[in-house]
C-alpha cells in the first residue's frame, strides 16, 4: 500500500492522467464546436490520426514540440476540407463523408508513417517549463508544474472557447446553427458561414489533439495510434452536452480510468484495460437509456442546411 | 418515371455511375502511389496476380463470403433509412460465438449440429444486440447512428474480455490472447479440391433471397414504402417501431452470421483486438449497388479480389496493406460527388430509394423540386 502512496507513483499517476485527458479534452471541444453548429463529424478519429502525423512529423523537422502542435492544427484543418466543400457547401451526406475521412485517415497516415519513419523510428524532443517554486513541491512538482508550455496555453484555450461558446454572439450563431438554422437565418446570421467557421475549427482543434497525443503523450507516432479515442470524443461530446466544464470533467474521468491501470497493478490488482476503454461507451448508453426523452443532441445535427428551403 | 429514356440507356447510365467511382478512385490512388514514390501499375497488375491469378482466386472467394454476407445487413438496415454502424462490434460477436464455444462444443458432439448450434447462436446474439438501438429509435427517436456505434464499441470491449478470460485457449503453452482453434475436420466442407468453402456459396444464395424478397414480396414492398417515408407506412398500416426493431434484429443477425461463417470456413480461432472492419469496405460497395443485393455480388467480389490481391501487391510496391483503406475511403468520397453531379445532370436513376436519397442529397434534391415548382 506505501509503494500506491509514493510520491513518484502518484506523481507518474497525475502524469499520466494530464498526458491522456489533453487530447481526448481538445478532440471533445472540437468535435463540440462542430455539433453544436449542427454537423456531426463521424471523421474526427481519421482528422485525429492526421494531426498525430503532421504534428509529429512538424516537430521532427522543426526540433520544437510547438511547431509541432501548429503542424498538427495544419493537418486537422486540411482534413477537415474535404467536410467542409463536400458536406456544409455542396450538403452531401455527413455520416458517409465522415466515415471517408476516417477510413483515408487511417490508411493514409498509417502507409506514410510506414514509408517515412517505420525504419528509424525518432522521438521528439520534449519541452518543459519548470514553474520557479511550486515545481519543486512533491507530488504535485514534477508532475503539474513541469509540463510543457503547451499545457498552460491550452488551458488558457480552453477557458477562452468556453467563455465563446457560452457568453458571446458567436457561441450563440453556432448553437442557432444547430438548433434550428432558419433562425440563424432570420436573424440575419449565415449558417453556410457559421458551419464552415464550426468545421474548420473542428478540425483545428481535433488535429491538435491528435498531435498532443504523439508529440507530448507518448512522443512519436505509430499506426492506428488513437485506437478509437475520436469515437471516444464524439461519445463524450454527446455526454457533454455543449458544456466545456462537462467536456473536461468526463474527459478526466476517463483519463483516470485509463491511467489509474499502472498503479492498481502495483498493489496487484489487473484488471483489463478492455474494461476502461469500454467505460465511456457504457455510460453514454445508460445515459441514453435514462434520458432517452430528452434530446442529447442538437435537432438539426446532421442534415444538410439549404437557405430558403422547406 | 422517365419513360422517353429507352430501358438500354438507363442500364448504361446506371453502370457507368456504379462503376466510374470506383475507376476514379482507383486513379486517384494511382496518383497517390506515384506521389509516394510506388509505380500503380506495378501495384495494379499485384492485385490481378495475388488477387486471381493461380489458386489466389479461392482465397479471393473465401474472403467474399462475410463481405457478402454483411453487405446484406447493411443493404436491410440502409433500405429502411436506418444507419446501422455497429456493424464491426456484431461482426466480432458473431465470430466470437464460433471462435469461442467451437472448439469446445465441437470434440462432445456431431460436427453438424455445433456447426448448426454455433451459426444460430451467432445470429441470435448478433440480432439481441441490435434490440436496444433499435427500441431507443423506435420508442424515443433516440439518434441510431450514435447508439449503434456505442454498441459496436461496448461488443468490441465484451469480445476482447472474452477472449483474454474464458474463451482464451485452454492450452497453457498459449499466451497470447486468443481462443483455441476450430479442429480443421469440423470446418465448413469445402468445394472439392479447393479451398473455397461452403460458406461462399451460403453468401451468394443468401443474396439471391434477398433480391427475391426485396423486391418481389409484399415484405419488400412494405420495406421499400417504409424507407422512403416512414409517415406514409404509417398511414397504409405498416408500424413503425416494429419495422426499426425488426430491420435493426434482421441487420444485426445477417452480420454476425457474417462474422461466424467466417470464423468456421476460414479463420478458425479469433485473437483479441482482432477487427478486421469488413463493414467500413464494404459500405461503399453497398451504395454503389444501389442497395440492391444482386447487384452488390459483382461489386463485392470485384472488392473481395482487390483486398486478397491488394494485400500482397501493396506489400510487393513498398506500401502496406493499409492502403486499401485509402482507396475505399476515396471511393466513398466520389460515389458522393458523382452522385452529387449525377442528380444534377439526372444521370440514369440514383443509387438509393427515395426516402435514402432524400438523406443523403437533401440540398440538391429540394433544389431540384424548387426549380420544378417555379417553372
Amino acid at each position: 500500500m506505501s509503494d500506491l502512496l509514493s510520491a513518484s507513483v502518484l506523481a507518474a499517476f497525475i502524469t499520466a492522467i494530464i498526458v491522456q485527458t489533453m487530447p481526448l479534452i481538445m478532440a471533445a471541444i472540437g468535435e463540440t464546436i462542430g455539433e453544436q453548429s449542427g454537423v456531426l463529424n463521424l471523421g474526427i478519429e481519421g482528422v485525429m490520426l492526421v494531426g498525430a502525423y503532421s504534428g509529429y512529423v512538424a516537430a521532427l523537422a522543426s526540433g520544437s514540440a510547438w511547431v509541432g502542435m501548429l503542424g498538427g492544427i495544419a493537418g486537422g484543418v486540411v482534413a477537415n476540407l474535404l467536410m467542409l466543400v463536400l458536406n456544409t457547401w455542396l450538403g452531401l451526406n455527413q455520416i458517409v463523408i465522415g466515415l471517408a475521412i476516417t477510413i483515408m485517415g487511417e490508411g493514409l497516415t498509417s502507409v506514410l508513417y510506414l514509408q517515412n519513419y517505420s525504419k528509424h523510428p525518432q522521438s521528439v524532443p520534449q519541452d518543459a517549463w519548470p514553474i520557479p517554486g511550486l515545481s519543486d513541491v512533491p507530488v504535485v512538482g514534477p508532475s503539474i508544474f513541469r509540463q510543457s508550455g503547451i499545457f498552460w496555453v491550452l488551458i488558457l484555450v480552453m477557458i477562452v472557447v468556453a467563455f465563446m461558446l457560452a457568453r458571446t454572439n458567436w457561441g450563440l450563431s453556432i448553437r442557432a446553427a444547430g438548433q434550428k438554422p432558419s433562425s440563424l437565418d432570420a436573424a440575419g446570421g449565415s449558417v453556410m458561414r457559421t458551419r464552415t467557421q464550426a468545421v474548420l475549427l473542428n478540425g483545428a482543434f481535433v488535429g491538435l489533439g491528435g498531435a498532443f497525443l504523439s508529440v507530448i503523450t507518448t512522443g512519436t507516432f505509430t499506426a492506428f495510434m488513437t485506437g478509437g479515442l475520436g469515437f471516444v470524443a464524439i461519445v463524450i461530446t454527446m455526454l457533454s452536452r455543449g458544456k466545456v466544464h462537462w467536456i473536461v470533467i468526463t474527459s478526466l474521468i476517463y483519463g483516470i480510468a485509463v491511467a489509474i491501470k499502472n498503479p492498481l497493478q502495483l498493489v496487484g490488482v489487473t484488471v483489463p484495460a478492455d474494461v476502461f476503454q469500454m467505460l465511456p461507451f457504457v455510460v453514454v448508453m445508460l445515459t441514453l437509456i435514462i434520458f432517452a426523452r430528452s434530446s442529447v443532441v442538437p435537432p438539426a445535427l446532421g442534415t444538410s442546411y439549404t437557405r430558403g428551403a422547406r | 418515371m422517365i419513360e422517353e429514356t429507352p430501358r438500354w440507356r438507363r442500364v448504361v447510365d446506371a453502370l457507368v455511375r456504379s462503376i466510374l467511382p470506383v475507376v476514379l478512385a482507383l486513379v486517384v490512388a494511382g496518383l497517390i502511389m506515384l506521389a509516394m514514390g510506388s509505380n500503380p501499375i506495378d501495384f495494379y497488375a499485384g492485385v490481378w496476380k495475388y488477387g486471381l491469378t493461380g489458386n489466389n482466386w479461392q482465397d479471393s472467394l473465401r474472403l467474399m463470403a462475410p463481405l457478402m454476407i454483411i453487405a446484406l445487413g447493411l443493404i436491410v438496415a440502409f433500405r429502411g433509412q436506418l444507419w446501422n454502424l455497429g456493424y464491426n462490434g456484431t461482426y466480432l460477436l458473431g465470430s466470437v460465438v464460433a471462435a469461442g464455444f467451437g472448439p469446445v462444443l465441437y470434440p462432445v458432439m456431431p460436427g453438424w449440429i455445433v456447426t448448426a448450434i454455433l451459426i444460430v447462436g451467432a445470429i441470435l446474439i448478433g440480432a439481441i444486440w441490435s434490440i436496444l438501438p433499435a427500441v431507443l429509435k423506435a420508442r424515443f427517436g433516440t439518434n441510431e447512428i450514435i447508439t449503434s456505434l456505442v454498441m459496436s464499441f461496448i461488443a468490441i470491449g465484451v469480445v476482447n474480455l472474452l477472449i483474454k478470460g474464458p474463451m482464451h485457449d485452454p492450452n497453457p503453452k498459449v499466451t497470447a490472447p486468443q481462443t483455441a482453434t476450430i479442429p480443421k475436420a469440423d470446418l465448413l466442407p469445402v468445394l472439392d479440391s479447393t479451398r473455397v468453402h461452403i460458406g461462399v456459396v451460403i453468401a451468394i444464395v443468401l443474396a439471391l433471397v434477398a433480391q427475391f424478397v426485396l423486391s418481389r414480396t409484399s415484405f419488400g414492398v412494405r420495406l421499400d414504402v417504409f424507407g422512403s417515408s416512414p409517415k406514409a407506412a404509417q398511414h397504409v398500416g405498416i408500424s413503425r417501431s416494429w419495422m426499426i426493431v425488426l430491420l435493426f434484429c434482421m441487420s444485426g443477425a445477417l452480420i454476425a452470421l457474417a462474422g461466424s461463417i467466417d470464423v468456421l470456413g476460414n479463420v478458425t480461432y479469433q485473437r483479441a483486438n482482432w477487427n478486421p472492419a469488413y463493414g467500413d469496405a464494404v459500405m461503399p460497395f453497398v451504395f454503389l449497388a444501389r442497395l440492391s443485393p444482386l447487384a452488390a455480388i459483382p461489386l463485392v467480389a470485384f472488392y473481395s479480389v482487390f483486398a486478397n490481391g491488394g494485400i500482397n501487391a501493396a506489400r510487393s510496391v513498398g506500401l502496406n496493406s493499409d492502403f486499401l483503406l485509402v482507396v475505399v475511403g476515396l471511393i466513398l468520397v466520389f460515389m458522393t460527388i458523382t452522385e452529387f453531379v449525377g442528380a444534377k445532370r439526372r444521370l440514369g436513376q440514383s443509387y438509393l430509394p427515395p426516402g435514402m436519397r432524400q438523406t443523403v442529397l437533401g440540398l440538391v434534391q429540394r433544389r431540384g423540386t424548387a426549380r420544378r415548382a417555379k417553372a
